[in-house]
């Protein structure tokens, strides 16, 4: 038992930390902004398949995951420089309509040069099999993700705690026009924290390529959970992202392993196992409607 | 001597008269045309009319913007279904009780949502159409992935809603009747002060007016509406789906209420017209119509930001005035 809830806790780590790499550019976004961009999935989703076409062209995993890095990081640049930049005066719903037609044309446009089936990206065949790790087995692949992932986070820290573009992120996201003021060129600031965004993106995609699927619509799934992530933990606030990631990853994970094996103990068989997945699925919900109502900003409020 | 709005006021209603009894003819018009399919297309449009309708009374009436629109939808259509399976199948009954349960439980979600504002309000409200989407396809009985499935459709007194083109004038019936209470609410006074708190809520407050008993109440009417709207597509489609309930419907009706004009009564109607008679133009032309309704999408945020509806009227009176 001990074991099993040990791997679960630490494929939630994983998963929390590839969270992180998504909400981090969505929390500077929307903190920087204050502007609602739904296609930060669609990001993904390129990065994603960008990945599995590099990799299959040059038969090498970590060319697939840098072109992929280098490539969404040069749509996002572009996307928002012809169309992100236009919405950043309007109206939270014109933004949520712009993105969401951002969405719809980003996945025809996968489709068309892909087509429907999910494409295939395989781990790297030396990661493929299971490492040792404190008396039990666990996937070495997943291991590397959890290892890019912290190594990621630390970067993301460094850069912006200690930094000077750090410096003006953090100010941005507190008080943008003070910022300005202050002789910031903003607008350029932040097509480069956008450009950060999708190649932080494009690294979780192309890293969760081969646990999940690659294909059409994998961005809108997870984009909902990076929303959950930024919004428990506070909107603009990089720590309240890695804390809401790690929360999210974790309590989602251990919830569906452990929830209907719990419930067992003390209701009818039958009655758990249907009330067992249900739950485990809403429980990040729950978390998030139950933190908005105590901290109604989020754990970590980056305005004050 | 008349007063300007009084005589304003006396021409809007002259024509919406006019526009219901055009809407009304359109069934017969199809038939005799050959193209009965239409008659189905046309109430399906008319029922996503009344659920973006809803929608706007929350969004550009009250004010708040949210996203969790799906759940009151959805949870008005599983209503019907449920009770179709216990073998109430009176419209009478199973129409009301599934705008009810959609207003309840817009109250319980309401009432924890409005703790909080803008962009978290957005949030919270999508947590909890997510919970009740998942909710809904794990639990089996009620048909899980698949959703479930309505043998037929409501009776409702000697009505015969099987016919398409009586389903087409109760589903128009049901719009004209909800566009018709909410404009009174509008001009109300509960309308009035709903507005004035939009405008400026903390003056409102300041003022002594309960502001969150009247959005809670503003949402509660809202999402009644969209339960009625939800029972109405379970009968139109004869299935309770999970799609319903998934948060890209609240995409989808919140993209129609932009498009056809945000706090405008006939934005919600404007906007489910012109994004289902797309669909059905697009699908018909490539199979990437979405990528096309995605170009068009961004032609109305940055040529018609105040919807087609505005847009329209804006055309028009450029017109007028050459």
């Amino acid at each position: 038992m001990t074991q099993l809830i040990l791997e679960q806790a630490l494929n939630g780590l994983q998963f929390g930390l590839m969270l992180f790499l998504l909400a981090a550019g969505l929390t500077l976004v929307f903190g920087i902004m204050d502007m609602i961009n739904l296609a930060h999935g669609s990001l993904y989703m390129v990065g994603a398949y960008l990945a599995a076409a590099a990799a299959a062209a040059s038969g090498s995993f970590v060319v697939g995951v840098l072109a992929a890095v280098a490539g969404t990081a040069a749509v996002g640049a572009l996307l928002e420089v012809t169309v992100l930049r236009r919405l950043y005066a309007r109206d939270h719903l014109a933004q949520v309509l712009a993105t969401f037609a951002l969405i719809l044309i980003a996945n025809e446009a996968v489709r068309w040069v892909w087509g429907d089936q999910p494409v295939l990206l395989n781990a790297p065949e030396a990661l493929a099999g299971p490492v040792e790790v404190a008396g039990f087995s666990y996937p070495a692949y997943r291991l590397l993700i959890i290892a890019v992932g912290v190594a990621v986070a630390l970067l993301l820290y460094v850069v912006v705690a200690k930094t000077r573009v750090g410096m003006w992120v953090r100010a941005g996201a507190s008080n943008r026009e003070m910022t300005e003021a202050l002789g910031v060129n903003v607008r350029r600031l932040f097509t480069l924290v956008f450009a950060a965004g999708a190649g932080l993106c494009a690294l979780a995609g192309a890293l969760l390529g081969p646990l999940l699927a690659v294909q059409v619509g994998m961005g809108e799934s997870i984009l909902i959970l990076a929303f959950v992530v930024i919004v428990i933990g506070g909107i603009g606030s990089i720590r309240g992202a890695l804390v809401g990631s790690l929360l999210v990853g974790v309590v989602d994970t251990l919830g569906r392993a452990l929830l209907p094996w719990l419930l067992r103990g003390f209701l009818p068989a039958e009655t758990a196992s249907t009330l067992g997945p249900a739950l485990a699925a809403i429980l990040i919900y729950l978390l998030m409607a139950a933190i908005l109502f105590w901290k109604p900003a989020g754990l970590f409020p980056a305005r004050g | 001597m008349k007063s300007a709005l009084y005589r304003q006021s006396a021409r809007r209603r002259g024509l919406a008269l006019a526009a219901l009894l055009a809407l009304a003819a359109l069934p017969p018009l199809l038939q005799a045309l050959g193209q009965d399919f239409y008659v189905s297309v046309a109430a399906r449009i008319l029922i996503f009319a009344l659920a973006a309708t809803s929608l706007n009374f929350i969004v550009g009436f009250g004010g708040l913007v949210a996203f969790g629109h799906a759940a009151f939808f959805g949870a008005g259509a599983y209503a019907v279904a449920i009770l179709a399976e216990r073998g109430v199948t009176a419209a009478v009954v199973a129409w009301p009780a599934a705008a009810a349960l959609a207003g309840v439980l817009a109250l319980l979600i309401g009432a924890i949502s409005l703790r909080t504002r803008g962009v978290y309000f957005i949030m919270i409200t999508l947590a909890f159409a997510q919970m009740i989407y998942y909710l809904f396809i794990s639990l089996k009985a009620w048909g899980g992935d698949d959703g479930l499935p309505l043998p037929a459709r409501s009776t409702f007194g000697p009505l015969d809603l099987k016919d398409d083109a009586v389903f087409y004038w109760v589903a128009l019936a049901c719009l004209a009747a909800a566009l018709f209470v909410l404009d009174r609410i509008a001009h109300a006074r509960f309308g009035r002060v709903l507005q004035g708190i939009r405008e400026n809520e903390s003056r409102m407050a300041a003022l002594g007016y309960p502001v969150a008993a009247y959005q809670l109440a503003c949402f509660v009417i809202g999402g009644t509406l969209a339960g009625l709207a939800g029972a109405l597509i379970a009968n139109h489609s004869l299935l309770a789906s999970p799609n319903l309930l998934h948060w890209t419907q609240s995409g989808t009706l919140l993209v129609m209420v932009i498009v056809g004009g945000v706090g405008t009564l006939y934005g919600g109607f404007a906007g489910a017209l012109t994004l289902l008679l797309l669909e059905e133009l697009l699908t018909g032309v490539t199979v990437h119509w979405h990528a096309a309704l995605g170009l068009l999408l961004l032609v109305v945020v940055f040529r018609a930001p105040r919807g087609v509806a505005a847009w329209l009227h804006g055309l028009f009176a450029r017109g007028a005035a050459k």
